[in-house]
This record gives C-alpha cells, structure tokens and sequence, in this order.
C-alpha cells in the first residue's frame, strides 16, 4: 500500500461527530464533518485544502494527527497504519507532525513567556540537556525572524504577526517533517500575512517540511500550495495542481469557487466568467443525497441526484468527483 | 463610474477623532476629508486600527464618549454639519437618511424579537407606518433582499437564520427607509467567499435600484476592485491616496497602495511571483511621528518625510495622493 514518496496517505477517512439530546445524552444523528475522502502528500510538497466553514477542512486536520479518533478509515504516516499503534507510541510519532494554529491570540499561554512556550516541546520530548535549551530557543526565534531578547516577554506584548512567529517557532522546536497549517494568517493583516506567507515558504524550502495548508482564502492557499485539494460537505470535489486549478478548473463548484473570489485588479475582474450560487452550504448532519453538491450546481442531472460521484483521476494527478467531467 | 459633476451626498473635512486612553492621546482619525457622491459607491480601505470604521462611526456620531471625543472637522451631510446637530435631529438622520450594516450581524440583530418585529420598528418610527402596514412592508423587504419564504420566515428569529440570510436582513433593515447614505461596515468580512458574492451582488442592484451612495468599508481589495467607483486608501488615521477604482488599480502613486497591492497573492497571476512584503508595522497612534506616518516602512523614504506631513494633492486628474514622491511611484509591468 504505502508508497515511499507519500508522507501522508489518507484512506476513506470518515469522521462523525455524533448530536446528543435529552437527560440521558441519547445519539440522535451525526455530523457528518468528514465523510470517506482519500488523499496522499508527498514528501516535501504542500497540499492545500480548501472549502467555505463547516465542509470539514479543519478536521481533515486534526484527525492525522488523531486528535480524534476517526470514525472509519485509514491514516498512514510514513507508511505506518496511525490508528493501529498505541498511545505512547503516537505521542512519539506527533514530534514529526506539529500543528500551526489561527488564531495567534488564544493558541499562546498568556502565563509563559515566549520562550517558554518554544521550549516547551523540547523539555515534552527530552530533545535538549539544560545548557542546550536557550541556545535552541534563541536559535529557533532567529529561524521565524524574531530577536532572541525578545523569549523573556509575555504573548500580550507582541503583536499578531509576532504571535504567529511564536507558533511557528513552537512549531518547529522538535523539528517535525509535517506541519499542518491550520488558517495560519488569516487573522492577520493584509501586509502582514505577506510576511508570514513568505516565511512559511523559506522555512519550508530551508528545512524541507511537508505542510497540509488549510485555508478558506483561494489566493493564499493556491499560492503557497503545489497541489490543492477542493472540499464540500465533507467530500473532496477535485484534487489538482495550483497550476490547473485556476487554468482548468472542471468541477461545477470549484467553478464557482473561483469566479466568487473577486480579483485585486477591477479591469481583470471584469472580464472574468461569474457564477453565482444561490443558498447556503446545507447541514452536515444531513447532507443531500447523491453528489452533496447537487442542489447547488447548475450542470445537476437526475444521476447526481442518486448517485454519489467517485474522485477519478482524469490524467495528469487531476482528480475530480463529479458525473459530468 | 463615477463622473466628477455629480452632486456630492457627504462631504467629510478635516474630521479628527481622538481617544483618551491610559496610552494617551489616540489619534484614531487625524485630519480625514473625502467626498461621496451621489449613488456613487466608495470603498475605504486600509488595514486594522487604520481608523476606517471610526471614521464611519464619527459620520453617524456614535463615537462612544468616554474615551472617544470628535475633536474637530465638519461631516456636512445634505448641507448640514452633522458634527453640530443636536442629538434628537441625528436620531432623525440615523437609520432614516443615513444607515449602517455591521460585520456581525448576530451581534446586531436583536435575539429576543422575530424578525418583523425588528424590521417593522423603524418603519413605525421614521415612516408613520401603523402596525399592519410596517409588518407587511418587512415581508415586502425581506422579498427584496431575496430570502426565500418571506412570509413564514418573518416569524422567525435571529438564531433561526445563517449568517449570510442574518446579513441580508441587515440589509433589508438599513434600507428600509430609503436612506440616502449607506456605510457598510466589512459586511461580507464573517461569511464565506461565495456568499460573500451573492450579499455584494445584491447590494450593488440595491444600490442602482435606488440610487443609494455607499460606503463599503473593507480590508479587502478584491471586493473594492469589484464594487467600488472610487477607492480611499487610509493610514494611520488619514487619507494617503484617493481616486477613481480603475486609476488607483492601474496607476497607484502612493507607496503604501503599491505596497498593499503587491503584497496580495493574486489567483490570476503566476504563482512564482515572490510577494513583495511591506515590512514591519503601523506606528502606534498615540505616538504618531511628526513626519509621514508611513515613514519608517517606506522604500521611498528620504529625510523630508520624516521632519513633514505630507497633505493629500492632486496629482492626476481626480487623483490624490499624501507623498512628496507620488511622481516616481510606479506600478511594476
């Protein structure tokens, strides 16, 4: 099954959270965040995941880390089946896969200095003796381009961009080979999101990370990323390269996806194709049958109506879920 | 677009708007003035705590006092100086001639009354509507911003609604009385991107429909690339540069403009381009520098700047920029 060159492989991952009612916290549905998607990323490639809130991006995340324990399928991890080892062994495992949080304000210790919250991961895994511990944390804030002087402060005394160096900085203290990046700048400002943009690409490049970049801005994640991966509902619609995503676009709602996101240029934007979906994103306790994107899309036949579309792959590692490609 | 004749709805000049804070003296907006004409549709951009939503706030005067004071400036709306209007004749002004959508719109609607209720209260109060008459002109609004079922669901409440059905009965709401003035508050900026298309779209046909001027408020440059007829960049409580959206666009002269342009990934372009990034951060504002604020993050920097304030000019036919370089800014091919 594993193939070498695949950091991550994700097979039908399924995850539901179950909806409780009553005294005696009775199941009565499921919301079904992530519903059997399968994809892989390959060693020192960025895959981005993209989607509007609730269509399970966020949980894609946390269950390859297995933060949850997932309803059904399959997580590999350099070629290692995730849900068949043991606690300890997992805990082993998460030094090489670190998450990057969004918001920079609440995932910092507001008791701990900064440079108590880099070191921290490394006193957790027992990287470092005592004499190493402030070399690492000066020379890991020297890596997310913050001064060394600055570890006795307080999160409160940086401001949001800073923030996110620290995360970063955290991240990278037990020197991971996958960091999922989970709306790492889309607190920030615009000016500011350029610097953190461009500091998780060098860092990537210089340390030879694999990143799962998760995000709802398009712009951003088709930037950063080698490949994205489009999700709805808890399905993936299409996987392809940043490249072909804006140039070749052929699922109906990554069409739409696209056209929606106006562009900083008034006189491209004009020319561009507009689709606009009518409604909402429906609930996942309860998503359409067949393609759950079917009551949305304007190429809908009577099939998508019954029949789920599989991811198929079209050629060129572009895969697409849908009846009319 | 926008055409220079047109008569002008809002002139806003020299507004100041400071806080008193343990920090000190909080120039929040400094010395702002722009223009809105007509059925025109600006967009204020800048970036947070550049002063964009307190400049709108000041517009409609409820700057919360204490710590925030209007200092000084005129906002004349209709020939008159709303600065100096007495609280009970901006009562009248608010809601009825000027109005304004939020970011967020669960935090403006109020949960405990159904949506009719909501709506029905300022066509009472500003309209002289009796009951009957306001209830059935809310579902009549509620049609018109495109909600689907607007007679069960004008029983509904708040909670009851997404936040992008809550935000279009924001809009129903602030165009109720057919104000003459619009500020829209980053009203897309806590729903999805395609949502987000669908309220700007319904927006825009509102506002040729009845000729309503807008002020959209955002940090997104996209979205005032699309909508907007004239864009204002602010910073650090002031205008740097004002001018028609294709001219801003095509020709920005104030540095920072350029900056914040470069510095969005595009979808269109090619996804090699390095980002050029504006480095460091805004200055704090109760310690603004005596030269150009922009100053210290400035490639175009030279010691005139730092010792001057540059004043907005004209330096292109409808085109205003804040920098003693506008002239040897130039956009990238």
């Amino acid at each position: 099954m594993a193939n070498d060159d695949h950091l991550v492989e994700v097979e039908n991952l399924v995850m539901y959270f179950p909806v409780t009612a009553g005294v005696m916290q009775r199941k009565i549905a499921d919301v079904k965040a992530v519903d059997g998607i399968s994809f892989y990323i390959k060693r020192g490639e960025t895959l981005g995941l993209v989607g509007e809130s609730g269509c399970g991006k966020t949980t894609t995340g946390r269950c390859i880390l297995r933060l949850y324990e997932i309803t059904g399928g399959k997580v590999f991890f350099e070629g290692k089946d995730l849900s068949k080892i043991g606690h300890r062994e997992m805990r082993r495992m998460r030094r090489n896969m670190q998450l990057i949080f969004q918001d920079p304000y609440a995932s910092l210790d507001p008791r701990m200095t900064a440079g108590g919250i880099v070191g921290e991961p490394l006193l957790v895994h027992n990287l470092v003796s005592g004499k190493e511990y402030k070399e690492q944390i000066a020379e890991l804030f020297r890596m997310v381009e913050l001064e060394p002087y600055m570890a006795v402060r307080y999160p409160h005394e940086f401001s949001g961009g800073q923030r996110q160096r620290i995360g970063i900085a955290r991240a990278l203290a037990v020197r991971p080979s996958l960091i999922i990046c989970d709306e790492p700048v889309s607190a920030l400002d615009v000016s500011v999101q350029a610097q953190v943009t461009q500091l998780l690409m060098r860092l990537r490049d210089e340390l030879n990370l694999t990143y799962l970049f998760i995000a709802h801005d398009l712009s951003v994640v088709r930037y950063i990323s080698d490949r994205v991966a489009v999700m709805y509902l808890g399905k993936i619609m299409e996987i392809t390269s940043s490249d072909e995503l804006y140039d070749n676009p052929l699922n109906p709602y990554t069409q739409a996806l696209l056209s929606a996101v106006p562009i900083p240029d008034p006189v491209v934007d004009r020319q561009r194709k507009r689709i606009l979906l009518t409604g909402d994103v429906p609930s996942p306790v309860n998503p359409p049958s067949g393609c759950h994107f079917h009551p949305r899309c304007r190429m809908a036949i009577d099939i998508c109506k019954e029949q789920e579309p599989e991811l198929r792959n079209i050629g060129g590692e572009h895969w697409v879920a849908c009846h009319r490609v | 677009m926008a055409t220079v004749d047109k008569e002008k709805v809002l002139e806003i000049k020299d507004l100041r708007t400071y806080f008193y804070t343990e920090d000190g003296e909080v120039r929040a907006v400094d010395g702002l003035r722009y223009d809105v004409k007509k059925g025109e549709c600006v967009g204020l951009v800048g970036e947070s705590a550049c002063g964009k939503s307190v400049s709108a706030l000041s517009v409609m005067r409820l700057i919360p006092y204490p710590p925030g004071i209007i200092v000084g400036g005129e906002v004349i709306f209709q020939g008159q100086d709303l600065l100096q209007a007495s609280e009970e004749e901006m009562r009248h002004i608010r809601g009825n001639h000027i109005a304004m959508i939020f970011q967020e719109p669960m935090t403006s609607l109020n949960p405990v009354l159904n949506i009719s209720r909501q709506l029905s209260e300022a066509l009472e109060l500003h309209r002289g509507m009796g009951k009957k008459t306001a209830a059935e002109e809310a579902v009549k609004l509620l049609e018109l911003v495109g909600l689907p079922d607007p007679e069960t669901r004008v029983n509904d409440y708040p909670h009851q609604f997404s936040g992008g059905m809550q935000q279009r009965i924001m809009i129903a709401m602030a165009l109720s009385c057919n104000p003459e003035l619009l500020i829209a508050d980053e009203p897309t900026t806590s729903v999805d991107v395609t949502v987000q298309a669908q309220l700007l779209d319904l927006l825009d046909g509102l506002r040729a429909q009845f000729g309503t001027s807008v002020i959209i408020i955002t940090h997104n440059l996209g979205v005032v690339a699309r909508y907007a007829d004239r864009v204002n960049v602010m910073y650090a409580g002031r205008l740097v540069e004002t001018a028609p959206t294709d001219l801003l666009y095509g020709e920005p002269k104030h540095p920072y403009t350029l900056g914040l342009l470069a510095s969005v990934p595009r979808l269109d372009l090619a996804r090699k381009r390095k980002l050029s990034v504006i480095d460091g951060l805004p200055p704090h504002l109760a310690r603004l520098p005596k030269g150009c604020a922009f100053y210290d993050r400035c490639y175009f920097a030279i010691d005139r700047c730092r010792e001057e304030k540059p004043e907005l000019e004209e330096i292109g036919e409808d085109h205003y920029s804040a920098c003693f370089r506008s002239g040897e800014v130039q956009k990238d091919k």
